[in-house]
């Protein structure tokens, strides 16, 4: 069977040009986004990932119509967030850094209220919100009051709710900060469900890594309100930073001598001795394993072991930036909502 | 969808968790009910010359008013949580309008505000408290349109000190008090100083409890429902004005 024409639907699900914000005080401006170029395709998964204060937030506020661009434009679900708020807000689905569901509510009166808010009937509020509670471990929790749940089934309520009406495009902004790694990794898998199970687009924010890199098909790294890499993760990587080499010498002199010869060959950059272990950047690391051994043994040095690790995301970031992720983006808590 | 559905939808949220817990409908009695039963019979006792066997007929309609008052202003503080929490941010993702989330907050206010006034008329029935029915009803309409507008005042509060929150509370019990006493719900304000009667006339609390007693007492071509009426109805109109603006911007 042929797939369905898609030609009348507009491809891109997020489409950003020059989205600016300024945010003016008396006593001073910041320039929180500047000028940010985004484009989302229909069905795409992608992580805009950056230390607190890039942007990250901000940009998503004002994807999802919460704030008014300073200048730029964006086109969300086939609609501009400026001229055409309603029509987005019913499109989307929005899970913010804050709890979505009100805490002196039950649960499933939650869900019910945000069904019917999007037009879902009575009875189809009831059952979709029964099923997403069912499915998102929460069964046996509906007549819960929110404020009584746990941190990790709060989080998958909020992403309940922002599921209620099956929206063509989900937007997480830092769905798992808070969370401890067990629920961390309970609330991805359910996500990751979801996205196998529809057509979903989805666009998260985060600063954890590895959650950017395990679950998006592209990755866009916002520093100081400006995108700074964008790709796949394993493009970025690639083409950002390079695989590690770390080779433990039986010797100091075994060492000093691998490391003259490594800095002759043309598969190594940037080499680099401590004690007996010689550090460097090594081009498609694995596949230059046996050459290296073959390499050592001609030379009669002794190596104890041979490591090659392949770069992080925050590896990227640290090229590009000069500055570590894990740093700057170790003190979530302190990041506001606002 | 209309915004009539939307306010619907907001109102009915709202009141879950009231009608889960209707306990929560006394919990913002307790000012009011200890105005009743502390200084009630302190102004029978002194008030018991000037308004022979009339005390209850005079305080109770004026202690309508205080519930308002004290209960109404205080909502503000409800949308500051939903605000803090996230609950009100999600809300602004969702195709209601900006105008049905601060009207039917303020639906929901007069719901339960028109169920407390009618517990505490019920309440003291046996203590002798006498009244016109359909004076009853229309003080109970004058009430709600009362509660909408301070209800909404309230929310417009929030919304205006969601950055610094213990400043609601700061400025809410800035005029509960002044509001209070210079409307002539405890005590008559004739004996009082000359500014003071002067501020009374301008606080429209004053012509709502003026309203209230003349109302319970049946007396429907007194003017003083007409000025009622006016001064609830401008509240109402400047809540209402104030809180959908300041909902609009309140992201």
């Amino acid at each position: 069977m042929q797939t369905q024409p898609e030609q009348e639907r507009e491809t891109e699900m997020i489409e950003a040009k020059g989205l600016t914000k300024d945010f003016v005080s008396r006593t001073e401006t910041v320039h929180a986004v500047r000028g940010i170029d985004l484009r989302v395709e229909r069905g795409e998964t992608v992580a805009v990932l950056g230390p607190n204060g890039a942007g990250k937030t901000t940009t998503m506020r004002m994807l999802t119509t919460l704030l008014a661009p300073t200048a730029g434009t964006a086109r969300v679900a086939g609609f501009d967030v400026t001229r055409d708020p309603a029509r987005v807000r019913r499109r989307l689905g929005y899970v913010g850094q804050g709890n979505g569901a009100g805490h002196g509510q039950r649960a499933l009166d939650e869900l019910y209220y945000q069904g019917i808010t999007f037009g879902l009937s009575r009875t189809e509020a009831r059952r979709r919100g029964q099923e997403l509670l069912d499915g998102l471990d929460l069964a046996g929790k509906e007549r819960t009051k929110v404020s009584e749940l746990s941190g990790g089934q709060r989080r998958r309520l909020d992403v309940a709710m922002g599921l209620m009406h099956a929206p063509e495009l989900l937007v997480l902004d830092e769905p798992s900060t808070g969370l401890d790694p067990h629920n961390r990794a309970n609330l991805w898998e359910h996500i990751s469900a979801l996205r196998a199970a529809t057509d979903m687009t989805l666009l998260l924010t985060t600063h954890y890594l590895d959650e950017a890199d395990t679950m998006a098909e592209r990755v866009v790294i916002i520093d100081h309100g400006a995108v700074i890499a964008d790709d796949t993760p394993e493009t970025l990587k690639t083409r950002h930073a390079g695989d590690r080499l770390s080779v433990t010498a039986g010797s100091r002199p075994d060492a000093d001598h691998l490391a003259a010869r490594l800095t002759q060959w043309e598969a190594t950059s940037e080499v680099a001795v401590d004690g007996t272990v010689v550090h460097a950047g090594i081009a498609q690391g694995s596949s230059r394993v046996t050459d290296l051994v073959h390499l050592a043994d001609a030379a009669g040095i002794d190596i104890a072991d041979i490591q090659v690790r392949r770069p992080t995301l925050d590896d990227v970031f640290l090229n590009l930036t000069g500055r570590s992720l894990r740093e700057t983006g170790s003190t979530p808590e302190l990041e506001t909502a606002s | 969808m209309s915004v009539l559905t939307d306010t619907a939808i907001v109102t009915s949220r709202e009141m879950r968790p009231v009608l889960g817990d209707p306990f929560s409908i006394i919990f913002s009695l307790v000012q009011p009910i200890f105005f009743l039963a502390l200084f009630g019979p302190l102004l029978a006792g002194n008030l018991g010359d000037e308004l022979p066997g009339q005390v209850w007929q005079w305080f109770v309609p004026a202690i309508l008013a205080m519930i308002s008052l004290f209960g109404s202003s205080a909502v503000g503080s409800n949308l500051l949580y939903e605000m803090q929490t996230g609950a009100h941010e999600r809300m602004l993702v969702t195709p209601l309008s900006r105008s049905s989330l601060l009207v039917g907050r303020a639906m929901k206010e007069l719901i339960t505000l028109v169920a407390q006034a009618l517990l505490v008329v019920l309440v003291m029935l046996p203590f002798g408290f006498r009244f016109s029915l359909p004076g009853a009803v229309a003080g109970l309409v004058l009430l709600a349109v009362l509660g909408v507008g301070i209800s909404s005042l309230s929310y417009a509060l929030a919304i205006a000190v969601r950055k610094q929150d213990w400043m609601f509370w700061a400025v809410q019990q800035t005029f509960l008090f002044p509001l209070m006493i210079l409307s002539g719900m405890l005590l008559p304000l004739e004996g009082g100083p000359g500014w003071m009667q002067v501020a009374a006339r301008v606080n429209p609390l004053t012509h709502v409890v003026e309203a209230e007693r003349a109302l319970f007492a049946g007396d429907f071509g007194s003017p003083a429902v007409v000025w009622g009426f006016v001064a609830a109805g401008l509240t109402a109109a400047l809540g209402l004005w104030l809180g959908i603006r300041s909902m609009r911007r309140s992201d």
